[in-house]
């Protein structure tokens, strides 16, 4: 796969300032870092929940922001998907609501059947009618992928979306994801403070800090290179 | 009791609750999100028959609706008649005079709404308006509903602008607030208890509408 993202920002938010120049290529790349070091920020700026004070983000050729120019694509025109570590699932709606909210220009039948396959995907069908409210954590963060997948996005962001799965669920779910994002070629940038997933998914490697990348590659050379001072990082992760 | 003033009264305070709901919906979206630097010369604006003295509104008011004035002649080409001591009048002092107690809790309403759910609509839909139509506005729903009973009670006791815009016409501009004003003047206390007591019992019901729903919804 080529380049498929382009990302050279600059941002300022608190005491952090992000500072962000690269291209991605490989299918699936995990962002790793320490809290605070920039890594929700960064995907924020990519999706367009936060405009970059100055810099240039590029998606499959498709210009998304250009502060130089003026460019700023809303989020809902950038067909990014986005999980986020806490789902976030509208509470009025059920689970097939939720889930089909994002489609536009299917008929019923074919809306229905996008749902299915979607909730079927993260072992989600019993849920179909239930509501956020009756929802464990975990079932929440299911029904959460299943409608960030549902329109199809062209890439998806994850922000740590498996955090209070259990382990077995989490390696399915992960699993058929991958499996799924590979036969669409759609990329994912995921973030994790987990090595073991980086090896899994044969992902490349960013390892950011203090808002800037100190490190860019395939996960075996990152990882061994960037071995102690992840083990440090990771550490102060609770 | 004065038929004619229950039934104005009631046009009345439907009416400016109709209006003031239309208003709030995008003035309240706006004070909620907007980060305008001027925004609190609005929010000033609209609070601002909070603390002012319902004859200084009506006073202005009048003057502003004079025929000789330029806003009072483009008002009269626009409704036939000066808008002084008629209806329409009416309504324009209790939408302006109501105005907080329906934009307020709309715009606490749409604050309320968690940010990360407001964020999660907005990258799954192409369009604002598909956001507040399908995910705020339900949200808001008991928000709307406190701003409609608030503007509709509040308009149906409101004295000193109505009396100042409308003056005591019956049919015309005379309301319940007024028509007990005129019973007690003319001692005719029987009467204006009746009337009392129906707006006694109006508001109270309005306040458990709403404190039972906040009781049932858990707040």
């Amino acid at each position: 796969m080529s380049d498929y993202l382009q990302v050279d920002v600059e941002h300022r938010l608190g005491e952090l300032s992000l500072r962000v120049s690269c291209a991605l290529s490989a299918p699936w790349t995990v962002l790793f870092g320490p809290s605070g070091a920039g890594k929700t920020s960064l995907l924020r700026v990519i999706g367009g929940l936060t405009t970059p004070d100055r810099g240039r983000v590029v998606l499959h050729g498709r210009t998304l922001v250009d502060t130089e120019k003026g460019v700023w694509i809303p989020p809902g025109q950038r067909a990014i998907g986005f999980v986020t570590q806490r789902p976030t699932l509208f509470p009025h709606m059920n689970v097939t609501e939720n889930v089909s909210f994002g489609l536009f220009g299917l008929d019923g039948r074919s809306c229905k059947e996008r749902v299915g396959q979607m909730l079927e995907l993260f072992q989600a069908g019993q849920l179909a009618q239930r509501m956020p409210g009756d929802l464990s954590g975990g079932e929440k963060q299911r029904v959460a992928l299943a409608r960030a997948l549902a329109p199809g996005p062209r890439l998806l962001l994850l922000d740590e979306p498996f955090t209070g799965m259990d382990a077995d669920l989490k390696v399915s779910i992960l699993q058929q994801l991958t499996t799924w994002l590979t036969e669409r070629e759609v990329p994912a940038l995921y973030v994790s403070h987990d090595v073991a997933e980086a090896f899994q998914t044969a992902a490349d490697v960013v390892v950011i800090d203090h808002g800037q990348i100190q490190a860019h590659g395939p996960a075996a050379v990152v990882l061994a290179g960037w071995r102690e001072q992840l083990l440090r990082q990771l550490g102060e992760v609770p | 009791m004065d038929q004619q003033a229950i039934f104005l009264t009631f046009r009345l305070a439907t009416l400016t609750t109709l209006i003031l709901l239309a208003i709030s919906i995008p003035l309240g979206h706006w004070l909620a999100y907007s980060r305008a630097r001027w925004k609190p010369l609005v929010e000033a604006a609209v609070a601002l028959p909070l603390v002012l003295p319902p004859t200084v509104l009506g006073f202005y008011l009048l003057v502003l609706m004079a025929p000789r004035t330029a806003a009072g002649r483009a008002v009269s080409a626009i409704f036939g008649h000066p808008l002084a001591f008629s209806f329409a009048g009416l309504v324009v002092g209790s939408v302006l005079f109501s105005l907080p107690f329906a934009v307020q809790p709309v715009t606490a309403g749409f604050r309320s709404v968690d940010r990360e759910i407001l964020e999660a609509a907005e990258l799954l839909s192409p369009g604002r308006g598909r956001i507040l139509v399908r995910v705020l506005l339900p949200l808001v729903r008991p928000f709307l509903l406190t701003a409609a009973v608030l503007a509709f009670t509040h308009t149906v006791g409101e004295f000193g602008v109505v009396l100042m815009i409308g003056g005591n016409i019956p049919g015309v501009t005379r309301t319940l607030s007024i028509s007990i004003y005129d019973q007690v003047q003319d001692f005719a206390y029987t009467q204006a208890n009746h009337t009392a007591l129906l707006l006694l019992s109006l508001s109270f019901l309005a306040l458990l509408i709403i404190y039972g729903r906040r009781g049932r919804a858990g707040v």
